[in-house]
């Protein structure tokens, strides 16, 4: 098993395994072909169980002839069922990917893991990335963690715990003037001229082969089956497209028996070009500009926009989009059935999973996974007014008084 | 208007190695066609069906055209038109 060209998505020209992601003959993007023609599922499986305890132990699946050295991996994160959250919505077999359970606090780290492997297999000492923020973290900290040097480039109005949690690793952080569209415009004018790796524009089709971990890891972790139903964000639209190319992997390679799941995906009103093409019956995106508190996913112009439509019709699924207000509601709801904190990003899918609930889009014998990307330690004004804190003196009279007032029942 | 239209690296095979092109358009589309007919090959790597490609973006001093009159958009002279691929990013 081994990589064993990069391939165009629209026209199939093949090139060599190099840092490159357009196609020169129709400019479509470039995709990891593999050779699988040995792989054993039985094997495979056993030698995934054996593996790792992170995204490695699906190695043979990623775009590598051996295993990465890797100080900081990544995966395995939790999967945990959500019955509180499932009988709020309605539903009978609800699960939640908690994937703010990794080194950096959001799935990022999965793709930029394979991306510096990848990099450091190509001999580059510099890394790069345009960033919504969770990127940003990932590519400081995953760099620094292997020892090469690193610049971010971020709009400059980001969350400031976004910041922070970037600029802590030693990182070159660059702020710049303008939304996340500006930057990526910036960046892919730069990968021409600077030998530095963008994790995701010339390494763009290793690094988003990181995301087919999260599938392979659901698919595991429901003690190798599949679910009917899966629901996601969407920025760019790759995390959502590799997910389906990770279950379909699995299923083409015989890992797994069963269909592809329905997928649905969500993205903010404020910003919503995939979600707005699917309701029109549009092939294409028109690009926005986007105003809404997910600024993790705030993408107008979403470079995997049409694979994402392609895939959510396919699969019988759909993209919709959620308000600000929903927003917070989602992250409060998820918050208090299942104990998680999510960022503005999970609220955006657990809106759109109670959106879709409730439309009764979801059959009730539905085995559905929520996918949580990101942590809510890292967009904490998206909560900051949803709840009161009561402040006393340190007496049990005092308590008592301001129980009564705020009409709470004291025990 | 004279403008000058840039190429990315992976086009400049059908440039003969130019990055740079200098034109005279008075909007985006024709300044196009006048860097297709020194560069016939170009025409048929970006366009389709007359329209540009869906994994092709045009700029004109850094500003999507999409947001603007897409191939009507006009042209003031000294104007950069930028031809980038769309499929970074996310």
């Amino acid at each position: 098993m081994a990589p064993e060209a990069l391939v165009c998505r629209e026209c199939d020209a093949t090139y060599p395994l190099e840092a490159r992601y357009v196609c020169e003959q129709c400019f479509g993007p470039l995709d990891v072909a593999y050779d699988f023609s040995d792989l054993d599922p039985a094997e495979a499986r056993r030698k995934i169980q054996a593996g790792s305890r992170g995204i490695w132990r699906y190695a043979d699946f990623l775009p590598f002839a051996e295993r990465p050295r890797d100080p900081l991996e990544p995966g395995l994160t939790p999967l945990i069922r959500a019955d509180r959250l499932a009988e709020r919505l309605g539903l009978r077999e609800l699960w939640v990917k908690n994937d703010a359970a990794n080194p950096t606090h959001s799935f990022k780290d999965r793709v930029v893991a394979v991306a510096l492997a990848k990099a450091r297999e190509l001999g580059f000492t510099t890394v790069a990335c345009a960033s919504t923020g969770n990127l940003a973290n990932a590519v400081a900290a995953h760099a620094a963690a292997a020892g090469l040097d690193s610049y971010v480039f971020v709009p400059s109005d980001l969350e400031e715990q976004k910041l922070l949690a970037t600029g802590v690793y030693g990182t070159r952080l660059i702020g710049v003037k303008g939304n996340y569209d500006d930057v990526n415009r910036l960046c892919t004018q730069l990968c021409e001229t600077r030998p530095w790796a963008f994790v995701n524009v010339n390494l763009r089709p290793y690094y988003s082969q990181g995301s087919k971990t999260l599938a392979f890891e659901t698919v595991e972790q429901l003690g190798w089956s599949l679910p009917d139903r899966i629901v996601g964000p969407v920025a760019s639209g790759s995390l959502f497209t590799k997910l389906g190319r990770g279950f379909s992997e699995w299923i083409d390679l015989g890992l797994v028996e069963g269909d592809l799941p329905t997928f649905n995906g969500s993205q903010a009103t404020g910003c919503s070009p995939v979600a707005t093409a699917f309701a029109e019956g549009r092939d294409f995106c028109v690009p926005q500009r986007p105003e809404t508190i997910a600024k993790s996913l705030a993408i107008g112009d979403p470079a995997d926009g049409p694979y994402a439509l392609d895939l959510a019709r396919e699969t019988g699924g759909a993209i919709d989009s959620v308000t600000d207000e929903e927003i917070r509601e989602g992250i409060r709801l998820l918050a208090e059935t299942t104990g998680i904190f999510t960022e503005t990003a999970g609220g955006v899918t657990i809106a759109t999973l109670a959106k879709i609930a409730g439309r009764g889009d979801i059959d009730r014998d539905e085995c559905v996974v929520a996918y949580i990307t990101g942590e809510g330690l890292k967009t904490l004004d998206a909560t900051r007014d949803g709840f009161e804190m009561h402040e006393i003196e340190p007496t049990i009279e005092d308590l008592e008084a301001e129980l009564e007032r705020a009409g709470t029942v004291s025990v | 208007m004279a403008v000058t239209v840039k190429i990315p690296a992976q086009l400049r095979g059908v440039t003969d190695g130019e990055g740079e092109i200098e034109v005279e358009g008075a909007t985006v589309g024709e300044a196009l066609d006048a860097v297709f007919d020194q560069h016939d090959d170009l025409r048929e790597r970006i366009t389709e069906d007359g329209g540009l490609r869906r994994f092709v973006n045009v700029y004109v001093s850094g500003e999507d055209i999409r947001f603007s009159d897409g191939l009507e958009t006009e042209l003031s002279d000294g104007d950069e038109v930028t031809i980038l691929p769309a499929v970074a990013g996310g």
